[in-house]
């Protein structure tokens, strides 16, 4: 059976018909795909779509309801992983699944390496085939480092090698690039693009819409568990695919940004080294502003606003708040300063998910009210407040966070920092993992808070947001401050070429 | 809540079916003893517990009653101290063994269960080196202390209202005050609490002086209540009891649940099991087997429970949040639902 790319009548995966059904949701209704051969199908739409469940369907891992799924024409049962991999479906999962204290070749071959009848493994086969497929996709690290010390691009490749080496024929790429920089993300393509010209089909999934529009000969658009739509070729622009995601056009995705009214700072560094800086910083954050902080991930920025949270030490340097010079050494100085920080990783640093609302939003307010005793009407006036100011959505302030969307997560990490009313608010990539729906109201907010008068930087590694966002825009690479641009000079050529470390 | 009306009538069921065998289980002297027991357990499971609800485990606690035992008769016997005196430089010498325990957990990030096992080990020997493995006692001396473990107020043993009184404090202390609060936060997520301006290290060091000092309080009541302190023996392997009364009592192990309450009535469980095996002429033999199969037995009900009410709920919340996001005056969300 011959199949060729595009247009043809013979995929070589179609599911048919695919419902499916948990406790409570319909995640899956009748949904239909199809993929071709040597073809990269982007796979889109909002956080609860039913992308995962789709894909979790194809690898295995759930059973459909109804509905079938083909492989060459052929029904396929799809009852484990090992049964999908038997067909050539493997997933490459957002979170690696990696034996991360094993070696390069080891986690290539993992659970298949080559070996005598006494079962010990043959070293020197084991690392001559792995070299073959850690040249085919670009792998550079050494054959013999373990995977954890490795960046997260690299062990990314080690399972693509991985993959490969099982004689994948469909890859499934569940948002590769979400932790890597864009240059990274450009050699991921350029392997992409390679495994596309030997015959290799890929579905691809992720949310930023301009690597759909670059990398994918088809998309296919679901929401709320159904098929909305699927583009070809030049039909896959931004706006389609977000308009059919959402089910709406987003005109004005980022707010107008305000008149930056620069007059004293409120916050400012002299000359503060942290650990991860190797160049020390100054800069001002002036009321009612928003400071962008662009750079490639590991640029130190996570780092650095750390430090100046008092997570982390200030090696040397001055923090000053209002001009006035100020001892930072926990975060609780910092708070007592008015400076808050939203981390980057709201379920690891930023919530109590098994608590609830009104356990949580009050937290960081206890340590610096007066008194001894929890006060219960206290939390539930100020919690009640922050729920109607950020629209919360949950039936009550007593339910668990962990049952909310991650956009509502969100908003609850926020209106934990919102309710001391902070004059500085440092955001570590605000909209991480959220869907655009909640990613817009999650802009018109912090635009709101500037307003109001906050100073706020703002990390973020997504350059639309950092463009369409800030007022200025502080640049770093490799640990070092790069310029500061102001909103005339701001383009998202500009960032990435100080980003990417490229002179002035 | 639930849980603990659980255990309650696990306690209820208990105790009738004892009684109904065995009526003696209902006499005087037996509450007498029963509930001064439970008292003398009770005490240090609430330290345990008030460790493991904030993410560490105690295993020093039975070393440190061995210890705290031994010191005060001791003390008292051999050097000749007032028996109060003596009690209270023990408690001093319990805080700084709590404040030793959370700085090696908190400042330098060693692992609970070492540094405390370690601790464990620590105690046992030095307290059978101390006296030279003998056996240490008052004798007829000192009534009025030996009291504290063996007397009664009004009829109730005296450890049981010294248990009410720190299960009085220690429920104030846990449910109404901000540290408490910041202990149970501390045991669902450490860093999330750190980065709200909680001192984290602080408060783990609070919970192990607790612990620590709730232990020696124990040492000190069952001096007096035994009259003997067994270098060897004595509190030998009660760690293991304090664990298993939190455990029932619905302290999570994997941390930031627990009642006081609920603590008390899972070292009651363990002591009517106790009791009611002696008094249904079961061989002590059989005790271990048949504690270790209880809790078993209540800690599958429990996980079985939670998994079908966790469900529910989140059932629950799924439909009412679709119903809120479907709400109108919301356009981001309306325009969503629309095709």
């Amino acid at each position: 059976m011959t199949c060729r790319n595009g247009g043809d009548k013979c995929p070589l995966l179609s599911m048919n018909g695919v419902t499916k059904r948990f406790p409570g949701v319909l995640a899956l209704a009748d949904v239909n795909l199809s993929l071709y051969q040597g073809e990269i199908l982007g796979l889109i739409g909002e956080n609860g779509a039913g992308k995962s469940t789709l894909m979790n369907i194809l690898g295995g891992i759930y059973a459909p309801d109804t509905g079938e799924v083909l492989i060459e024409g052929q029904p396929v049962k799809l009852g484990s992983v090992q049964d999908a991999l038997a067909h050539g479906v493997a997933i490459i999962h957002q979170e690696l699944n990696l034996a991360g204290n094993l070696d390069v070749a080891s986690n290539i071959f993992l659970g298949r390496e080559p070996a005598d009848k006494f079962s010990v493994v043959k070293r020197k086969k084991l690392y001559d085939e792995a070299a073959v497929f850690a040249r085919m996709v670009g792998l550079t690290a050494p054959l013999n480092a373990v995977v954890e010390d490795l960046p997260s691009a690299q062990q990314q490749l080690v399972e693509i090698a991985k993959a490969i080496s099982q004689s994948a024929k469909i890859l499934v790429l569940d948002e590769p690039t979400s932790s890597l920089s864009d240059k990274e993300t450009q050699k991921l393509f350029s392997v992409m693009r390679m495994l596309k010209e030997k015959g290799v089909s890929m579905i691809y999934i992720s949310h930023r819409m301009r690597e759909i529009e670059e990398m994918c000969d088809r998309a296919l658009v679901l929401r709320d568990g159904r098929c909305v739509g699927e583009l070809a070729g030049s039909e896959i622009t931004r706006d389609t695919m977000v308009r059919m995601m959402v089910g709406r056009d987003i005109s004005r995705f980022f707010p107008e940004t305000g008149d930056s009214q620069a007059e004293e700072p409120v916050l400012s560094l002299r000359q503060v080294r942290c650990k991860a800086c190797k160049g020390e910083f100054s800069f001002d954050v002036f009321r009612g502003e928003v400071l962008g902080v662009a750079g490639l991930v590991g640029a130190g920025r996570t780092e650095l606003m750390r430090s100046v949270f008092g997570v982390e030490p200030v090696l040397s340097g001055e923090i000053l708040i209002d001009g006035k010079k100020v001892a930072i050494h926990s975060p609780i100085d910092a708070i007592r300063h008015g400076i808050a920080l939203v981390p980057e990783d709201r379920k690891e640093l930023g919530l109590l998910l098994e608590m609830s609302i009104k356990e949580n939003v009050p937290l960081p307010t206890l340590p610096v009210t007066p008194g001894f005793l929890m006060d219960d009407k206290r939390d539930i006036k100020l919690t009640q407040a922050q729920i109607t100011a950020l629209s919360i959505k949950t039936p009550s302030m007593d339910q668990a966070v962990e049952c909310l969307s991650g956009g509502n997560q969100q908003k609850v990490v926020l209106a934990k920092w919102l309710a001391l009313k902070p004059k500085v608010l440092i955001l570590d990539e605000p909209t991480r993992g959220i869907d655009v729906g909640s990613k817009s109201e999650i802009y018109r907010l912090i635009r709101h808070l500037a307003d109001d008068g906050i100073a706020i930087i703002m990390i973020s590694s997504e350059m639309e947001e950092i463009v369409g966002l800030s007022d200025r825009v502080m640049v770093m690479h490799e640990g070092k401050a790069l310029g500061v641009l102001n909103k005339s000079e701001l383009c998202e050529e500009r960032v990435m070429q100080l980003a990417t470390g490229g002179g002035c | 809540m639930k849980k603990i009306i659980g255990m309650l009538f696990l306690l209820i069921a208990l105790c009738a079916i004892t009684a109904l065998i065995n009526p003696n289980f209902l006499t005087p002297t037996n509450m007498q003893n029963l509930t001064r027991h439970i008292a003398l357990l009770a005490i240090f499971a609430i330290g345990e517990g008030i460790v493991i609800l904030s993410g560490g485990i105690d295993l020093s606690v039975g070393s440190i009653i061995c210890f705290g035992g031994l010191f005060v008769m001791a003390g008292t016997a051999d050097l000749g101290y007032n028996p109060w005196l003596v009690s209270g430089v023990l408690l001093v010498i319990c805080v700084i063994i709590g404040l030793w325990h959370g700085f090696m957990v908190s400042k330098l990030g060693l692992q609970p269960f070492i540094v405390t096992l370690c601790s464990m080990l620590f105690f046992r020997g030095l307290s059978r080196g101390m006296v030279n493995d003998r056996a240490v006692g008052l004798g007829m001396e000192h009534q009025s202390f030996q009291s504290m473990g063996s007397g009664d107020v009004y009829g109730i043993p005296t450890p049981f209202v010294v248990l009410f009184g720190i299960a009085i404090i220690a429920t104030f202390f846990l449910h109404f005050t901000k540290q408490g609060r910041y202990l149970f936060a501390i045991g669902r997520n450490e860093k999330a609490v750190a980065y709200s301006g909680v001192n984290v290290p602080r408060m783990k060091t609070i919970a192990y002086v607790i612990s620590a000092v709730l232990a020696g309080v124990a040492g000190i009541l069952y001096a007096g209540y035994t009259n003997s302190v067994q270098p060897a023996t004595t509190g030998q392997a009660y760690e293991l009891y304090a664990i298993a009364a939190a455990v029932l009592g619905g302290c999570s192990m994997r941390a930031g649940e627990g009642t006081i309450i609920g603590i008390i009535i899972g070292a009651s469980i363990l002591r009517v099991l106790t009791n009611a095996i002696n008094l249904l002429g079961i061989s002590t033999l059989w005790e271990f087997a048949v504690i270790g199969a209880v809790i078993l037995a209540g800690v599958i009900a429990d996980a079985a429970y939670k998994k079908r009410s966790a469900n529910a709920q989140s059932r629950r919340v799924a439909s009412i949040i679709k119903q809120l996001e479907a709400t109108p005056g919301d356009v981001s969300s309306e325009s969503m639902r629309q095709e």
